[in-house]
């Protein structure tokens, strides 16, 4: 053996950091500034993007609305005089705008409103007035004859020259506003009969033609959101936990189970609008569903989520301890009692936080959507589940895609009130996963 | 601890429970297990002992195919329990290993309760018809294994909570729980301090009494201490198996000498 040289001991003392030290220190040091640097830049477009999209947004949530005592003449609803409801819904719609055009002119002269070169007062109001004033005459035709106190929403004309988006300047070279109707709209303000409030129609009512951007809605892409995503829930969840189980705890490790597995993994890294076209080729044209329907999206929907909660389902069994297996085998369980009493509840609150965010994911999905016609233009709620699952319906992403394409302003502003309504279910959903979470986590 | 071993070594009139002829197991291509030859007596405990990846724990999870969990694992050979092939096609390993329980290297408690933790194993065989004899069985399994007086106010208080000693302790009530022939324990004691080393030690010449016990040890003082047949496992084989006394006094083979005077290992 040959002998070990010794090496020589640097004197140094240990209160001096030496070169070597401080360059590591400096290293460091940067490092941590790069990680405080993409944090900021991280946070700085966070804000900015929630601020754009609430500027934006938030104004959707306020609208203007007039109240106008509407002069319900019988020469005009019922001219027979019989209160026959079959002749009295013989008058369409159109017969009922003179009666607004009656209560506007009422409500300028009871207010002593004199304003020059005032044309087609009525336009201020809403195309959907009439539609409303109709059907609460086919509810109530006994009233047919009396007049009636309506609230209506006025045009997105004059709902914009309050939220600043339209001005006097403007509304010259505007068609379809003039200057002196905003004159109108200011004075019945105050009067008091004209006023913004919160705008629970933006929530509850359906999508709405470009004659009346005022009265769009995201009703029925809620209802439509939201049917899916029962359907995700009520198909993935089951579809997914079983095969993550069986890949997990029960399939012999061999060729197929290989190939199997990489197939899942490449499938969670499919873009997503081939699962739309997957599922136009197969849902529609194959089995023959309707097109726009909640269930051929929840079912493309579901095929896009399976490998996110497969994948995120088997980390979680697999992160159960084998030692509980062995545990739960050594006292004489068989596999499946092993699995379902032991690995099961310890990878529960795993699954599920997989599985929301699979669903959250599902959610904001919109490429799939448009392929199977759910970007269709639909003014009729689906009915209540299982029926109406077969019925049209759009959704949330998809009446955002929808509505950045309509010319008006008013629907600007609407697509950006939808993006805050899908963030708040997004939010909601992630939050009920965090708390899952929390709630179900055990230690050991 | 009292040493009675001279007294209790007297074995020679125990019948054998366990038979094994001829195992070979393979790991996919590695042979982990050389044709090992070797019967086990009831009531008696006997230990396996060698150095580190010699395949005595392999051996032991032979015993009630806890193996079979492991889809690489090949067995060949015979391996029987009361005249009985464990291989048998006919043999369900769950019930196999309801007779044949188990204590692992680490405590493995379930994440649930002291009480359920005992109680899981009777629950799923059927053992108790009524909570009252749940509640008996649970008693008797945690006084068995010398934990009753420490638990017995808290049994609702969750298993992972006690200390690793009692831990074990505890694995070892639910291992009785489900009235086993032969308790299999695999390096029992290895994650244990010594005075909840010494608790167990004294449990497992208790349990004697009932069982046939089977322990895996890396400590030679320990198998020395309870057990009163010894083999020694070197690369896959099995090089000597005699009375403990034998084989720490008057080892046969030069391999057993060596490793038990510390040169091999």
């Amino acid at each position: 053996m040959t002998a070990i040289p010794d090496t020589p001991s640097r004197p140094s003392s240990i209160l001096e950091a030496d070169a070597r030290t401080r360059k590591r220190n400096a290293a460091e040091k940067r490092f941590r500034m790069y990680g405080l640097g993409a944090i900021f830049v991280g946070l700085t477009a966070l804000v900015l993007l929630l601020t754009s999209i609430l500027m934006q947004g938030l104004p959707a949530f306020q609208q203007s609305y007039v109240t106008l005592e509407v002069p319900l003449l019988e020469d005009t609803l019922d001219p027979s005089g019989e209160r026959n409801i079959d002749d009295i819904a013989g008058v369409i719609s159109f017969g009922y705008n003179g009666l607004i055009e009656q209560a506007v002119e009422d409500a300028i002269e009871t207010q002593g409103i004199e304003i020059e070169g005032l044309d087609d007062p009525a336009e201020i109001v809403s195309n959907q007035a009439a539609a409303q004033v109709r059907r609460f005459v086919l509810a109530n035709p006994e009233r047919i004859g009396t007049s009636e106190t309506f609230r209506f929403l006025t045009t997105s004309r004059v709902d914009q020259y309050y939220k600043g988006q339209v001005t006097m300047a403007s509304a010259e070279r505007d068609s379809q506003i003039s200057p002196q109707q905003l004159q109108l709209a200011e004075a019945l303000a105050e009067a008091g009969l004209l006023e913004q409030s919160f705008n629970w129609n933006f929530v509850t009512q359906p999508d709405a033609s470009d004659q009346r951007p005022e009265a769009a809605g995201l009703g029925v892409a809620i209802l439509g959101s939201a049917y899916m995503m029962l359907i995700v829930l009520c198909l993935a969840l089951p579809i997914g936990v079983a095969a993550s189980i069986y890949l997990e705890e029960f399939a012999p490790t061999n060729r197929i189970t290989d190939i199997i597995e990489v197939n899942i993994s490449n499938l969670a890294a499919v873009p997503s609008i081939v699962f739309g076209i997957l599922g136009l080729a197969i849902f529609i044209n194959f089995a023959g569903l309707p097109q726009s329907a909640p269930i051929v999206g929840g079912l493309v929907l579901t095929l896009m989520t399976l490998p996110t909660i497969i994948i995120s389902t088997r980390a979680s069994l697999k992160s159960v301890p084998p030692s509980i297996r062995d545990a739960a085998l050594g006292v004489g369980a068989s596999k499946m009692q092993a699995v379902f009493h032991h690995v099961l509840p310890l990878a529960g609150p795993g699954i599920l936080t997989g599985t929301i965010i699979g669903l959250a994911q599902a959610l904001g999905e919109t490429a799939p959507l448009l392929l199977i016609g759910m970007v269709a233009f639909v003014t009729e709620y689906p009915d209540a589940p299982p029926e109406g699952f077969f019925d049209p319906a759009t959704a949330l992403p998809v009446q955002v895609y929808n509505w950045t394409q309509r010319a008006d302003p008013a629907f600007a502003e609407r697509a950006s009130g939808a993006i805050i309504v899908l963030l708040v279910f997004l939010a909601i959903m992630n939050i009920t996963a965090i708390l899952l979470r929390r709630r179900f986590e055990r230690r050991w | 601890m009292k040493d009675v071993r001279a007294d209790e070594r007297d074995t020679t009139m125990n019948d054998v429970k366990i038979e094994t002829k001829g195992v070979q197991v393979y790991y996919g291509e590695n042979h982990a297990i050389k044709d090992v030859s070797l019967a086990i007596k009831d009531k008696t405990v006997t230990a396996f002992i060698g150095p580190s990846g010699c395949g005595k724990s392999t051996f032991l999870r032979c015993l009630n195919r806890m193996n079979d969990t492991i889809d690489i694992a090949r067995i060949e050979g015979e391996i029987s329990i009361d005249g009985e092939d464990i291989y048998d096609p006919r043999v369900d390993p769950v019930q196999l290993r309801a007779k044949v329980g188990m204590v692992f290297q680490k405590p493995n408690p379930f994440p649930k309760s002291i009480f359920d933790n005992v109680a899981y194993g009777p629950k799923i065989h059927g053992l108790a018809s009524n909570k009252a004899e749940l509640d008996e069985i649970v008693e008797t399994s945690l006084r068995r294994a010398a934990i009753w007086d420490e638990v017995k106010d808290r049994l609702q208080a969750p298993g992972t909570g006690l200390s690793g000693g009692q831990q074990q302790r505890l694995c070892i009530a639910r291992a009785v729980a489900t009235s086993p022939e032969v308790l299999l324990m695999d390096e029992p004691c290895s994650a244990l301090d010594p005075i909840a080393t010494a608790q167990v030690e004294e449990l497992i010449s208790e349990l004697r009494t009932r069982y046939s016990v089977v322990i895996v040890t890396h400590s030679m003082q320990q198998a020395a201490r309870v057990s009163q047949k010894t083999a020694f496992f070197h690369l896959g084989d099995m090089v000597e198996y005699g009375e403990t006394d034998d084989i720490f006094t008057n080892p046969q083979d030069p391999r057993t000498e060596k490793y038990i005077t510390g040169r091999i290992g």
